[in-house]
């Protein structure tokens, strides 16, 4: 399809502002000038909106259709949400107003505060960080601050489990700190033993996803907590995976010391292609003070933002969060309620456990009790036998209308394929998944080479990643 | 039970077919001392209409103001309707980030087309997809420009403060250090930026047009800062970016910015977009997701993320930073704003803010208000109020109007944009002699 850029026509303009005479009167000088206007498309509006009508198109959401990729937690996200965040008397609200012409915002903030400390088990909440991998980065600079705090000036190392998410070891690296990758054992869980070696004095903190990315529950987590705690580092939740656990089980309960939030995929808030995300951080009361600021308070029925910045880090991004998305996390949570949290968890693991046993027959992993929000198939067997990879299974299913799984992770498995059907999804979608696993496998196994070019419903198939990568061209205009 | 299909049969039918006989029997694996026995402590679910009244109820709480005269930082100005049209569409709204380039061309195709604007606007050759706002994104350029054995950024004071916190923030967990470059008549002196310019200095890092408003001479910094062996960052508002002299004319090697103005609304400071651009030789240094160019099996053109060997799902602890979710739908707002306005309506929009602001300025000095800095300014400046700022925004807030920021000792920050023309200045100022009496 052409580029915006190519559809141009110049001279074209959309006639939005009026004349304003004062352009004339106060003129910037031309030597402050740029040489040329930047080439920006010159296209009427109804051709505008063709053209991201027919981008939409060849775009797919969770409105589209199923949409079980592992970890990202795409769960369908409350029209209510949406409109409850596009209020003018939310989006017109400069973030330097008066505190007392902007109780409504704080009072959004307030309540999400106090919710997410009573889901989480934690003793306070900062809503400012703006994506999980953002909370992750002022959750590590929590830790280095309340060592700096105690003259612990040893603790260099921040443990990581092999099979976590990418952002942890890449998060306790920006932070300065050495990682330390500890194994899993065969059981797919923290090698508890290999744990127990690797923490010393100079343990800053374990950073850990329970349930961990094979969508297990590390059963060990109360001897976890105990060995980290016991060398003197920080437990780390990161709260990817807390769609799982809802009104089940708290991060604070297992003895984490901070974590952070995935509001975009707990509290059901669209990721728009990519973001915005909100990745609130929690904190044991011990660490409060080492929280960024401001946060909302509430006291004589006035709400406000403070809070001392003596702690840890004082600032992670300008102003407070990305507030249109806690708004739609407070309906979220004001909509659902406690029961209604705890059975948006339970129907989520629910759901898994029922699409596990439908596809594990395909898989060499095996689970020998329930999963939790996801699991991981692996395909290694099948790609001996037949030829055909993960990838060919995941490009496939395109042709029958599902985004595929998260493919190839965790890294500790061959051929993986992580499903995450949330909750959202009915019994008819989960069979019917079933259903088209069965007939790509049986093709797999009678006619493997139509897979290996797949899918062939869509626009483009199988773009060289490899030449994007070796010729950078990553703008239309070349000079 | 709210928006999960299907009945509790259905649900006990599943059960039953994984041989269980109650969702608790799911979760064995959890420890018998860490399970929550007596529920959340939370309210019931309020269901839609109960939930969707309670929050315009909180809304209604907040004030609208009709005329907004107060930017640092965050800027009202008008959105075309096509934007937010476009921008809600359920596939763009509902999508994740497009991993799988089959089912995504029309979100990889659309951030494409915004890193080429973004380019054309900052006149920068390489330009990622966005980070979380213009704040992280000069904290990310202080990342990309350390160097083995430079670990110092220089950082103007003319720097907003909250992105100067940021910065700090960034560069401390990294081990970098931070150094401000003192200002002289609300720009940054270049007399002070030279003397710092030591061979410790990875790089520096210059807003333009600054916190103040002022237009900063950044063709003599790059001067200055190269010959010393360093890079350059410079922060710009992408509004004035269509008409001035853009950061690569003038020699930067970096230019980041907030892209709110483009199309997003206040929304109490979020979520906004961080835009990031640089000089090819630093392409790979770049965060985040990037969307290039290619081929595809049969030879048609083909968009994919690229470079990913910089990310941490590839990289792990090596990665150039930790970015994953980024702000691609308010990039995709930005680039529907700059392809509805096109480059003359950007022009025609950067042109009346600079005409609205430099009117608001000699309005206020005709009723006795300073100009605190001599500099050109582009859409803000400073004054000294004659009146208490406090007292004057109270006055102001009665008749609708937001005010200038109270920046403390008598100076006030104002901001006009297109939305403050003539009409709504004249407006001010008949209510401003009100408050002088």
């Amino acid at each position: 399809m052409k580029l915006i850029f190519e559809k141009s026509t110049p001279g074209q303009a959309n006639d939005i502002l009026p004349a304003n005479p004062l352009i004339s009167q106060y003129a910037p000088p031309t030597e402050a000038l740029r040489a040329n206007a930047p080439r920006l498309p010159e296209a009427a509006e109804v051709a505008v909106v063709r053209h991201y009508m027919a981008l939409s198109r060849m775009a797919f959401g969770v409105d589209n259709g199923f949409y079980p990729l592992g970890s990202c937690t795409m769960k369908y996200n409350p029209k209510a949400a949406e409109r409850a965040a596009s209020s003018p008397h939310f989006t017109d609200i400069h973030p330097l107003q008066s505190q007392d012409s902007a109780q409504g915002c704080i009072e959004v903030m307030y309540r999400l505060q106090e919710a997410l400390n009573e889901v989480s088990g934690m003793g306070a909440t900062s809503l400012m960080p703006a994506a999980g991998a953002q909370g992750e980065w002022v959750g590590i600079n929590i830790v280095r601050a309340y060592h700096a705090h105690n003259h612990d000036t040893k603790r260099t190392k921040v443990l990581v489990p092999d099979s976590a998410h990418g952002t942890n070891p890449a998060t306790a690296a920006m932070c300065g700190y050495e990682v330390v990758n500890i194994p899993s054992g065969p059981d797919g869980l923290v090698d508890v033993d290999a744990l127990e070696q690797a923490a010393d004095n100079t343990t800053a903190a374990l950073m850990l996803t329970n349930p961990n990315t094979l969508g297990k529950f590390e059963k060990n987590i109360c001897r976890i907590a105990e060995i980290v705690h016991n060398a003197g580092g920080l437990l780390y939740y990161d709260g990817a995976n807390m769609n799982a656990i809802m009104g089940v089980t708290r991060p604070g309960d297992m003895g984490f010391d901070i974590m952070h939030w995935n509001i975009h995929k707990t509290l059901a808030t669209p990721h728009g292609g990519g973001g915005p995300g909100s990745g609130p951080v929690g904190v044991c009361k011990a660490l409060a003070r080492f929280l960024p600021t401001p946060m909302a308070t509430f006291a004589d029925g006035t709400y406000a933002l403070s809070g001392d910045d003596s702690g840890g880090i004082k600032r992670a991004k300008i102003f407070y969060g990305n507030f249109l998305v806690l708004v739609k996390a407070l309906y979220y949570v004001l909509a659902l309620g406690a029961d209604g949290l705890k059975e948006a968890s339970m129907r989520a693991v629910l759901n898994a456990n029922y699409l596990l046993r439908a596809l594990e027959q395909y898989s060499s992993l095996r689970y020998d009790s329930p999963c939790m929000h996801e699991f991981v198939l692996s395909l290694d067997t099948l790609k001996e036998q037949t030829g055909v990879s993960a990838q060919d299974i995941a490009k496939t299913m395109i042709d029958y209308g599902v985004h595929p799984p998260t493919m190839y992770f965790p890294l500790t498995v061959g051929e993986a394929l992580m499903f995450e059907p949330t909750e959202t999804e009915s019994r008819q979608t989960l069979d019917d998944m079933a259903n088209i696993m069965d007939k790509i496998i049986h093709t797999a196994k009678n006619d493997a080479d139509l897979l290996h070019t797949s899918p062939y419903t869509t626009p483009v198939c199988r773009p060289d990643e490899v030449k994007a990568a070796r010729e950078p061209k990553l703008r239309h205009y070349d000079h | 039970m709210g928006y999960i299909p299907g009945s509790s049969r259905d649900s006990l039918s599943m059960l039953m077919s994984l041989g269980l006989d109650n969702l608790d029997q799911l979760y064995t694996d959890v420890p018998a001392g860490v399970k929550l026995h007596d529920g959340l402590r939370l309210p019931a679910g309020l269901g839609e209409m109960a939930a969707t009244r309670m929050l315009q109820d909180v809304a209604q709480k907040n004030t609208i103001y009709r005329d907004v005269f107060l930017g640092a930082g965050a800027y009202r100005h008008f959105i075309p309707a096509a934007v937010d049209n476009i921008a809600s569409r359920n596939e763009f709204v509902t999508a994740y980030t497009p991993y799988q380039a089959e089912l995504n061309q029309g979100v990889l195709q659309s951030i494409f087309e915004y890193q080429t604007m973004i380019c054309e606007l900052t006149g920068m050759d390489a330009s990622n997809a966005s980070v979380y706002d213009g704040a992280t994104a000069a904290g990310e350029a202080c990342l990309m420009m350390q160097a083995r054995k430079k670990s110092t950024i220089l950082v103007s004071e003319t720097t907003h403060p909250q992105v100067m916190e940021v910065m700090q923030a960034y560069a401390d967990s990294a081990g970098m250090q931070v150094v401000p470059v003192a200002a002289k008549d609300g720009a940054t002196d270049l007399e002070s930026l030279q003397s710092l310019l030591g061979s410790e200095v990875a790089g520096v890092y210059m807003q333009s047009p600054n916190y103040y408003g002022v237009i900063e001479d950044i063709g003599a910094a790059a001067g200055l800062v190269h010959a010393a062996g360093a890079l350059l960052a410079v922060g710009v508002n992408p509004i004035a970016a269509a008409i001035l002299k853009t950061p690569g004319e003038q020699g930067a090697d970096i230019a980041v910015g907030d892209g709110q103005p483009l199309g997003l609304p206040l929304a109490f400071g979020g979520p906004y977009l961080g835009f990031i651009t640089c000089k090819t030789a630093l392409t790979r240094r770049l965060p985040g997701r990037i969307v290039g160019e290619t081929d595809d099996i049969n030879g048609r053109r083909a968009y994919v993320l690229t470079l990913q060997a910089r990310e941490q799902h590839i990289r792990r602890e090596k990665a150039s930073s930790n970015i994953c979710s980024n702000q691609a739908w308010c990039a995709l707002r930005s680039a529907a704003y700059m392809s509805v306005m096109g480059p003359g309506g950007m022009s025609e929009c950067a042109r009346q803010c600079y005409a609205n602001a430099h009117y608001l300025l000699d309005c206020l000095q005709a009723c006795g208000f300073s100009q605190a800095y001599n500099g050109d300014f582009f859409h803000e400046f400073v004054v000294q109020s004659p009146i208490d700022p406090a007292l004057l925004n109270a006055q102001l807030a009665q008749s609708g109007i937001l005010g200038g920021l109270d920046l403390g000792g008598g100076n006030m920050l104002w901001c006009a944009t297109e939305l403050t023309g003539k009409t709504e200045i004249d407006h001010l100022i008949s209510k401003i002699k009100e408050v002088a009496g």
